[in-house]
């Protein structure tokens, strides 16, 4: 794997000129590979990870099964696609299994979010069904623990 | 009260590192590349293992081998890996740590006055370890031209009579030398003409860059004459488990176990259980770890070369051994100097014995972002240190 790629998946949060450093390879060569990966639409972009309970901000998410029925030539496509634009979707997933889509929603209230679901997901041609889940609390976002314990240096400072 | 204490003990040295610990303990903000332990954490399913473990009322004693489903899996482990078999009934002993297997041995092996040899500069409790079970230590050195291997001719040359025991530790800390194939074949000749047992240390083993570990047990004429010590700490991020082990002939083993169930009686239960965990699971989380170090060691190879501090690439473990010289200062005063003034901790290289003399080893089991700093740091501080060159005559 490219070794810039490798960083990236490894996720940690470095600068490109430390990406340079880690992989020996000049910042302007790091860029222009960032730049390569975004073009081939393997890198999509960068997204803070974070908790909204604690900023007060209220955000309600809910996941939701969506069954339709599948196009002649296009499958599920076309239609997986047009739900994704629609701003309230984070994410947009083809499932195996009892259902088709499981689709990320976020919304600044549950209204939004039903309204959503009612309105447009569910009276789109092609959706048989929903099934609609909010989300009540998270243990876990992104990779990172909500409820980590804070960072102090367990180990000894200096070891044989 | 220090007349009660024992001749051998009050006359063991103060440990080189301790006073710098200290020092570094009561400090700020330090970046330590000082650290002998793995920055992961053990991974999750290591840990989820011991405390399930715990849930399931497992806080009783084992075998004093250990359990046998840890020595069944260190067995297979020890045979596909390096190629010796060993029998789990009676040629494997679980132990607190490889530094309790190091004790055992030389407890078991040595009469008085026997001799030991050891290579240096080597891990800090070799000499020590020796001395406890009134051995004499004879140390061997080993070079930065030879990436810190060990020569047989050297060997050769510090053999006295009396020498029993030869202890081996590749990859090594703190230099992270290794030792190739004809080496090793070599140091095996010199073993077998001196009837000689050999002790290798081999917990840094699964931490090689370059090429294939290579283990001295392996070797032909060797099996039967060499007890092989192996742990999780560092391979597996597991050292507060505190869990090793031994692998030798029978009747070693045996010997061993003795000193071991009068002394520790067994292993924790819970950190054996934990080790059964990371043997049957854990070898992907090791590549991994294995490639982050790998890619660690080549940034600070290259800044260090590149701040005019001469390093090598160690062949494995994760410190780097460079060599201050250049900077005019003693390793003592490199180490303090650059905790002053830069707030990055390194670990004098004479706490690792005299052979460590104008070097410093630097750990690095750190994160890339700490290192990208320390080693920004440690430029600065070498051309500050370095002395003007002399003007031309020309």
């Amino acid at each position: 794997m490219n070794p810039v790629l490798k960083l990236l998946v490894e996720g940690g949060h470095l600068t490109a000129a430390q990406i340079a450093q880690v992989a020996g390879i000049p910042e302007a060569e790091v860029n222009r590979q960032l730049e390569q990966l975004k073009k081939d639409r393997i890198f999509l972009g960068w997204r803070p990870v974070l908790d909204l309970s604690r900023a007060e901000a209220t955000a309600v998410r809910a996941v939701i099964e969506v069954k339709m029925t599948p196009e002649r030539g296009g499958g599920f496509n076309r239609l997986a696609e047009r739900i994704s634009k629609f701003d309230e979707v984070e994410s947009c997933y083809l499932m195996s299994g009892a259902y088709d889509l499981l689709i990320f929603v976020n919304g600044p209230s549950l209204q939004k979010v039903a309204s959503f679901v009612s309105e447009k997901l569910s009276t789109l041609g092609g959706v048989l069904s929903t099934s609609t889940h909010f989300l009540l609390r998270s243990y876990k976002e992104g990779s990172f623990l909500i409820e980590a314990p804070a960072e102090d240096a367990e180990r000894l400072k200096v070891s044989p | 009260m220090k007349r009660f204490v024992a001749r051998h003990v009050a006359a063991l040295p103060k440990s080189g590192i301790r006073d710098f610990f200290e020092i570094v303990s009561k400090m700020k903000d330090v970046i330590s590349l000082g650290i002998g332990e793995p920055d992961f954490d053990t991974p999750w399913h290591i840990r989820e293992a011991a405390i399930y473990a715990l849930e399931k009322g497992k806080t009783h004693y084992t075998s004093n081998l250990g359990l046998l489903e840890l020595r069944r899996a260190i067995s297979t482990y020890v045979e596909r890996n390096y190629t010796m078999a060993y029998r789990p009934e009676d040629e494997v002993l679980v132990t607190v740590g490889v530094s309790e297997a190091i004790d055992l041995a030389l407890r078991a092996l040595l009469n008085p006055g026997d001799k030991v040899l050891y290579h240096q500069p080597c891990y800090v409790s070799y000499h020590p370890s020796v001395a406890l079970a009134h051995g004499v230590a004879l140390a061997v050195p080993t070079r930065e031209a030879d990436g810190f291997a060990l020569n047989a001719e050297d060997l050769e040359r510090a053999w006295q009579p009396g020498c029993k025991v030869l202890m081996v530790n590749f990859p090594c800390n703190p230099t992270g030398g290794t030792c190739d194939r004809a080496r090793l074949e070599k140091i095996a000749r010199f073993a077998v003409e001196k009837d000689l047992i050999v002790l290798s240390d081999e917990i840094y083993s699964e931490l090689v860059y370059d090429s294939a570990h290579t283990s001295l047990a392996a070797m032909p004429g060797m099996r039967e004459r060499t007890v092989f010590l192996h742990g999780f700490s560092k391979a597996f991020a597991m050292t507060g488990f505190r869990i090793g082990y031994a692998c030798g002939p029978a009747e070693l083993v045996e010997a061993m176990m003795k000193v071991h169930q009068y002394s520790m009686l067994c292993a924790p239960i819970l950190s054996q259980e934990a080790a059964v965990e990371a043997l049957a699971r854990g070898e992907d989380g090791v590549k991994e770890m294995r490639e982050q170090y790998h890619r660690r060691r080549d940034l600070v190879v290259r800044r260090l070369n590149a701040a005019g501090l001469p390093c090598r690439a160690p062949g494995g473990a994760f410190y780097v051994f460079p060599s201050i010289a250049s900077t005019g200062l003693g390793d003592r005063d490199f180490a303090y100097g650059l905790l002053q003034a830069q707030s990055v901790a390194v670990v004098p290289g004479t706490a690792f014995g005299e052979g460590g003399k104008g070097f410093v080893r630097a750990s690095f089991a750190t994160g890339y972002e700490q290192l990208v700093e320390a080693c920004d740091r440690i430029e600065r501080f070498v051309n500050a240190a370095s002395p003007c060159p002399a003007p031309s005559s020309s």
